[in-house]
């Protein structure tokens, strides 16, 4: 491997870490944050990226599929939250695994019902399908740096809201003593709410986005729902910061694992989590 | 068009035809309350196939396909009627052992058809090896069921993966062809492909630079791709399927590879997936035994009968099913149903010619078939058959004593 080579390896690793982080966000907000195991997850982000599809064969125009679909999944989350997750809160975890795996299997039997067992393609939006030439004989599509920069915006954005803002606080505060804030006079069933609605409209928006370069099939959400896990423990429950630090990790890690020691690529990942579990229990950024 | 020497030929196919569009109608119509006491009981015949999951589709083509066949014979084979036991295998491969038991145990089946997963076929034959019931697997391409494992039941009316891909070789040689790489999936039927291919391609003289290989079921296809790049090979050659096809087709064309290094496969690639591609698949080369634009009577007939009936358009898949029907129909004529004389109808079924709609091929010593590959091109959205690129190619069998 040249030099050349190697930065466009380099180039790879990171811009498939951000994809990584843009699909984890959702997670790491209802998982890392409010700490709710949703096994869902990899559900919103099929349900998004069929939504994607058949919004914008319906209109023409990826675009205006995703500004359709952002409502569409913010509703759901809400009505989820609302009939569902709301009684489940104060229970053991086992509860929120058992009820997330059957949203699984009740969304894919959804999807086999309105959307069929197709696999389908997204046109990439018009404006950005380029390619950027690279050496004589690759190039890099110019959507796939599109999509990095959303990641980038989306991270700040969210670091913001957890971090910086008074809903962040509270949410924060919610997340570690819910009676304490309730009884403080805040409305913290609707936060929650909202926070978890903006969880599942994430996955969804991820699974949109994602939708040109990933295809669109049946399954695809079991896919991506384990490495969604893995970024969130790797980088710290609760962590923003971390998942970030965690996907560059893992997109550097498995490009490179597969370039250098193809043998092992798929192991890689487990691996890493293994060594960085024993080094810190809590994760990279971890509260411990 | 051959009117002088083959007319005869033609009007057996012509009216076969029609009494598969007739038959099915009528079949269609009467069939729940067509009760004909014969002096034999029914065969029961069980289905093994995927009705769940990724593969629901291929399970379906494959039932549809076995069903045209018997029904274009009055619904019966051998002169028996048939009584169908369905499990679904759910693409499972530690269900199979279980499932296939439920067959052979519970509902005494005659004969198991099915399936699609390899890893499942591989179950499958575990059990069946044991009971000795007759099996026709109508898809899995796995190399031991007709290699290492094959047994005299066995019986395979579709490839093997080693056939899928070992005729490119020959491709890449007419074309000047003399280094490639071949990037799939980690697990066996990718590694199967590969091997079929790398032995015919260092047959012509070809080198096989570099094998690439990622994590099943990942799709993240960037930094091989990069590394196809730097290699620069004079040609690709690849398996992957469905989603994963879509995606490495897309991502080849997005890299700029396309048009610069040009792409060959197993036609498992281009199957089935034209619609979500778009133009990246247009131009791909791959090999297979079946394509579009055969133009044969006997496909035309197949085509025609399977669209009347299913309202569907047959496909590989549909035509696999259909020849383990007519392979079973072989054998059970011979001995006029009695399927009890299993050493005569594996016998026939040994013996037999089939006539499919991909052409007409026999089965190899391991029971596999002995067919012609042909090489096909993505044109819109159609596989176009360019040639024959193998004829009557046989799998090695390798490790079958049987």
């Amino acid at each position: 491997m040249d030099f050349a080579f190697f930065l466009i390896q380099l180039l790879n690793g990171l811009q498939y870490g951000l994809l990584l982080f843009l699909v984890a966000s959702g997670l790491t907000l209802i998982f890392g944050i409010m700490g709710i195991i949703n096994l869902a997850h990899g559900s919103f982000y099929m349900v998004g990226a069929y939504l994607a599809w058949s919004l914008s064969a319906m209109t023409g125009s990826l675009t205006a599929a995703i500004l359709l679909a952002i409502p569409l999944t913010v509703i759901l989350g809400m009505g989820l939250e609302r009939l569902l997750f709301r009684h489940l809160y104060q229970r053991d975890h086992l509860y929120q695994v058992l009820l997330t795996y059957g949203l699984i299997l009740v969304f894919e039997e959804l999807r086999s019902m309105i959307w069929g067992d197709d696999v389908h393609g997204v046109a990439v939006p018009e404006l950005l399908n380029a390619s950027i030439p690279l050496t004589d004989n690759l190039s890099y599509p110019v959507y796939r740096l599109a999509i990095s920069g959303v990641c980038l915006l989306l991270a700040a954005a969210l670091y913001f809201l957890i971090q910086k803002t008074r809903l962040g606080m509270m949410i924060r505060a919610g997340a570690s003593n819910r009676d304490m804030v309730q009884s403080l006079g805040i409305d913290i069933k609707l936060i929650y709410t909202l926070v978890f609605a903006l969880g599942i409209a994430l996955a969804a928006f991820a699974g949109m986005i994602n939708s040109p370069l990933s295809s669109v099939f049946p399954n695809m959400g079991s896919q991506v729902l384990i490495i969604c896990f893995v970024v969130v423990v790797i980088g710290g429950i609760g962590s923003v910061k971390g998942a970030m630090a965690a996907s560059l990790m893992i997109g550097l890690a498995e490009t490179f694992g597969q370039v250098l020691v193809p043998e092992v690529a798929g192991t890689i990942v487990y691996v890493l989590m293994a060594i960085v579990l024993v080094w810190r229990p809590e994760g990279l950024f971890g509260k411990g | 068009m051959h009117k002088n020497q083959k007319a005869s030929y033609d009007r057996r196919e012509f009216l076969r035809g029609s009494a598969a569009i007739a038959g099915t109608t009528v079949a269609g119509v009467l069939l729940p309350t067509g009760q004909v006491f014969g002096q034999q009981a029914k065969l029961k015949v069980g289905l093994m196939l995927p009705y769940t999951g990724t593969y629901t589709q291929l399970g379906i083509a494959i039932t549809n396909g076995f069903k045209l066949a018997v029904e274009e014979r009055g619904g019966k084979l051998g002169g028996r009627e048939i009584e169908y036991f369905t499990v679904d295998d759910e693409s499972n491969p530690a269900k199979a052992p279980e499932n296939v038991s439920k067959l052979v145990q519970r509902d005494k089946v005659d004969v198991v058809i099915g399936t699609v997963h390899s890893g499942v076929v591989m179950g499958m034959a575990k059990v069946l090896k044991e009971s000795g019931t007759i099996w026709i697997n109508p898809n899995g391409g796995a190399g031991a069921m007709t290699g290492a494992a094959c047994a005299p039941n066995f019986f395979r009316t579709s490839f093997s993966n080693w056939q899928s891909t070992h005729a490119l070789g020959k491709v890449l040689k007419a074309k000047g062809i003399k280094t490639a790489v071949f990037i799939t999936h980690k697990y066996a039927a990718g590694e199967e492909m590969m091997e079929g291919f790398k032995e015919g391609f260092e047959k012509e003289g070809g080198k096989l630079v570099k094998e690439l290989y990622l994590p099943f079921p990942q799709v993240e296809f960037q930094a091989l791709l990069t590394e196809i790049a730097s290699i620069k090979p004079e040609a690709v050659v690849c398996f992957f399927a469905g989603g994963a096809a879509i995606k490495f087709l897309k991502d080849y064309q997005a890299a700029g590879l396309k048009g610069k290094i040009p792409l060959f496969g197993s036609g498992f690639l281009t199957d089935g997936v034209l619609d979500a591609v778009g133009d990246a698949a247009e131009g791909v080369e791959t090999t297979l035994h079946y394509a579009d634009g055969l133009d044969t009577k006997k496909d035309k007939a197949f085509r025609l009968a399977y669209a009347k009936t299913f309202k569907l358009q047959p496909d590989v898949y549909a035509v696999q099913g259909y020849d383990a029907g007519q392979l079973l129909a072989a054998g059970l004529d011979a001995v006029k149903g009695n399927i009890g004389d299993k050493a005569g109808v594996i016998k026939a079924m040994e013996a037999a010619k089939i006539d499919s709609p991909r052409g007409p091929w026999t089965l190899s010593k391991s029971h596999n078939p002995v067919q012609d590959m042909y090489l096909r091109k993505v044109v819109g959205k159609e596989n176009k058959v360019q040639g024959v690129a193998w004829k009557a190619l046989a799998d090695p069998a390798r490790g079958c004593k049987a």
